[in-house]
């Protein structure tokens, strides 16, 4: 059963990693964006959406020509000892950006829908910036960034392209379930690739139920009150 | 409106998050002292996986872990770097390019293999398919091949059909495999009436592919192995590399179709 069990764990760690990442990342970049007022704006969020429309290989490739060993900036991250290629690490990197837009877009649209006035009216009450922030904007925008979130995690947990250029596919250590699927079928193994499919299929529809269950509306009726 | 539960939903995600940060520790895995990376082409998928097993059988305490893929995709893997002790590539090409970048040890390089093209056929198929020429019948709409411009097979099966004038008329019948195998399920599940593969990997699904034609070659496609030149386990790669080329090593590549170089 390592089989399955080794790479559902892996794909699960690197896609929650993708995730807690794209939480911190995405949000901040989509606050950032939704409160700039600058011409530069929209270039800014068009290259941050180019993983969304990119080919994954296509990214894979930049990754790997840019952290690898003998890319620059994977030469200066050698020097201090962090190895990316052919690393879960790498997958973690390749789920997280290709994963992020889906963050930034719902994140962004959603404070962009936060009333001003209730903001404003914070400011006027005399709360700090991070006050406003915290107790007003992220939690009117919260519906919003759960479901970016929650569709970064299920768009991180089906990489593949980008994830088998720069952490490759090696079983046990970069090797999540996409890639094990990948493998089994060249390797003519049906029943294995059966296997591995039911099992992605299940786990993805066990996430979205637990999803589900976090999103506003659901369970939480009683808090209302 | 649902400020609070808003915010009591932020929190369970946030809940949820750290439960992920706590479960699953970011540490750097670092490779053990013992731990061998083999990228090898996907065409010595099945045998090298039975290598590495019988390699770590004789070599108590060691680990063969296998990077399977196109060739060309883990000669650039290398070449940028990647932490890999020894590259299996299913042609000269590839293998050309990474001691032009001097990302293997040019002297250690050994042809420790030899494969045959061969056109595949879904095994129920009734084409009557004797000589490549007949890839230019009506009958046969779709054809997988490789892209020479990424894959060894690709190149071989290129050469083999320049060499019989078909390239182009077979081209424009063309499905591009990626890899070898890709051709191989192509032709399996019967996507399209023809296919290109190595011998081996028709060898590997004999209840759905039937070999119609062998192609004979007049470059036999070798397949070179070398120890990269960034290892940190040298010893331990010339070792692989010995065991490869041994009697043992030989047995388990020929039970899987593959020639002597």
């Amino acid at each position: 059963m390592g089989a399955v069990w080794t790479p559902l764990l892996l794909s699960l760690k690197v896609a929650g990693w993708a995730t807690v990442l794209n939480l911190f990342f995405g949000v901040a970049a989509a606050y950032g964006l939704s409160r700039w007022r600058s011409p530069l704006r929209d270039l800014i969020d068009s290259i941050l959406t180019l993983p969304l429309v990119l080919p994954p290989t296509v990214l894979g490739y930049y990754l790997l020509v840019l952290l690898g060993k003998r890319g620059t900036f994977g030469a200066w991250l050698s020097g201090m000892g962090i190895e990316l290629v052919f690393t879960w690490q790498g997958a973690v990197i390749a789920s997280t950006i290709v994963a992020f837009p889906l963050v930034l877009k719902s994140a962004r649209a959603a404070f962009e829908n936060v009333d001003k006035q209730l903001e404003n009216a914070a400011r006027a009450l005399g709360v700090s910036e991070a006050g406003v922030f915290f107790r007003v904007s992220l939690p009117l925008a919260a519906r919003g960034i759960a479901a970016g979130v929650l569709l970064a995690f299920a768009r991180a947990l089906g990489e593949f392209g980008a994830t088998l250029m720069i952490a490759g596919n090696l079983p046990g250590r970069t090797q999540t379930l996409s890639v094990a699927i990948y493998e089994a079928v060249q390797a003519g193994d049906d029943s294995t690739a059966t296997l591995l499919v039911v099992i992605t299929s299940v786990t993805c529809v066990a996430v979205l139920l637990i999803a589900g269950r976090l999103m506003p509306g659901h369970t939480r009726r009683a808090d209302l009150s | 409106m649902p400020a609070s539960f808003t915010a009591h939903t932020l929190r369970r995600l946030a809940a949820s998050a750290s439960f992920v940060l706590l479960a699953l520790p970011f540490a750097a895995t670092t490779a053990h002292a013992t731990d061998l990376v083999v990228s090898a082409a996907a065409s010595l998928t099945n045998a090298f996986k039975d290598l590495g097993a019988a390699f770590e059988q004789q070599n108590p305490g060691v680990k063969v872990i296998n990077n399977f893929g196109a060739s060309d995709i883990l000669m650039q893997q290398i070449v940028r770097g990647a932490p890999a002790d020894v590259f299996a590539s299913a042609d000269q090409t590839a293998m050309d390019k990474a001691v032009a970048e001097k990302a293997v040890q040019a002297s250690t390089r050994k042809n420790f293999a030899a494969n045959q093209i061969v056109l595949i056929v879904p095994s129920d198929s009734t084409l009557p398919l004797a000589t490549l020429k007949d890839l230019t019948l009506p009958a046969v709409k779709k054809v997988a091949l490789g892209n020479p411009a990424s894959v060894p097979f690709g190149r071989y099966t290129k050469t083999a059909l320049e060499n019989a004038g078909l390239w182009d008329a077979v081209l424009a019948k063309g499905v591009m495999a990626q890899n070898v195998r890709q051709s191989l399920d192509y032709v399996a599940r019967g996507e399209v009436e023809a296919g290109f593969v190595f011998a081996t990997d028709a060898a590997v699904m004999p209840a759905k592919v039937k070999v119609a034609i062998r192609i004979p070659s007049d470059a036999p496609a070798t397949y070179p192995i070398a120890i990269t030149a960034n290892t940190a386990q040298a010893e331990l790669a010339a070792k692989y590399l010995a065991y490869v080329q041994s009697a043992a090593g030989q047995a388990v590549l020929a039970r899987y179709g593959f020639l002597k170089p």
